[in-house]
């Protein structure tokens, strides 16, 4: 097999496990990463949620925000790791196929 | 690290946006006189790559997680201007599709995590690495500081970018207007939480994949076309 065959079955157990990223802090009651509340935990944190932060934090409404499905809050924890896991595929569909397309287009001048 | 929107001001998110404007041109020069046809699959591997491994969120003592990012490793197979290109696609979609990161912060991250970070781990990689054969155990220790370099490097950009706009961002009552940590918290939160542990998950994550694409026989970049 060929080594790009390979490194891709590698991503496609690495896609398998991506659910490991949301069982394992979930299991130690891991939060946010630093700097990523939202605007209830700035609010408790902070005392009070910033003016500006208030204005842009909500600009853009992401269709899978958090690698999870609207209105899927409240699930389990297995049907959070499925969305996980549509989310890791698509995802790496769509950012492989751009990042191929882009070097296609840059490494083409030396066929 | 992904800096969500409302955290950094609008001028920050400009400025930023404007730097990495000069970056992505010259990653795109760079990419074209280096990367080969045959190289392409590696690129959108690589992407796909950072991508997932960023989704593995690893908790942190005191509440907190990180992830690694994966960005070094391209750089060490690709090269850094192409990891800029890989990160830079992962990045993007991340915002627009998963919200993990803010649409007005993408200049900001892709900063910190597209050019701080392959950057500082390719070159300290290739400072240790220098002159070692590609299969040599120099090079896999190289791999591991330069992604221990690079993620820690990239976390303190980070840290102070969200650390500056209290100071600079306030209301006249010393309110302030994004993020509401100072430099004093921000740099050592994102800092420590890198130097302690995040930056081993990279390091293991890089040094392993490294010792493996070197079994297989991979050619890593350096530095001319290949």
């Amino acid at each position: 097999m060929t080594l790009t065959g390979k490194l891709w079955i590698g991503i496609g157990v690495l896609i398998l496990l991506s659910p490991l990223g949301l069982i394992v802090p979930d299991h130690f009651n891991a939060g946010s990463a630093w700097g990523e509340w939202g605007l209830d935990e700035i609010q408790k944190m902070n005392g009070y949620v910033p003016k500006g932060f208030q204005r842009v934090s909500d600009l853009w409404k992401a269709p899978f925000a958090d690698y999870a499905f609207h209105r899927w809050e409240g699930k389990d924890l297995f049907q959070r790791s499925f969305a996980y896991i549509i989310s890791a595929v698509s995802g790496i569909s769509i950012i492989a196929g751009v990042a191929f397309l882009i070097g296609k287009v840059l490494a083409k001048e030396h066929e | 690290m992904h800096i969500p929107d409302g955290y950094l001001s609008p001028a920050t998110c400009m400025v930023f946006g404007a730097v990495m404007i000069p970056i992505w041109a010259a990653a795109s020069r760079a990419v074209n006189n280096t990367l080969s046809a045959r190289q392409v699959p590696y690129l959108a591997i690589g992407a796909a790559f950072s991508f997932v491994i960023m989704m593995f969120n690893v908790p942190i003592p005191g509440g907190s997680s990180g992830h690694a990012v994966g960005g070094v490793l391209v750089a060490i197979l690709l090269g850094p201007w192409a990891a800029c290109i890989a990160v830079t696609v992962a990045l993007v979609i991340q915002a627009l599709l998963f919200g993990d990161g803010g649409i007005t912060a993408i200049g900001a991250n892709c900063f910190n995590m597209a050019f701080v970070l392959p950057f500082v781990g390719y070159y300290v990689y290739k400072f240790i690495s220098s002159g070692s054969p590609s299969g040599s155990r120099r090079r896999i220790i190289a791999a591991g500081a330069g992604a221990y370099a690079g993620i820690c490097a990239a976390a303190l950009f980070a840290g102070i970018e969200f650390g500056l706009q209290p100071l600079l961002y306030h209301t006249a009552n010393g309110q302030a207007l994004y993020c509401p940590y100072g430099l004093n918290v921000a740099v050592p939160a994102m800092l420590l939480g890198h130097l302690v542990f995040i930056g081993w998950v990279e390091v293991i994550v890089t040094a392993l994949a490294v010792k493996y694409l070197q079994k297989q026989g991979a050619v890593f970049f350096e530095g001319g076309r290949s």
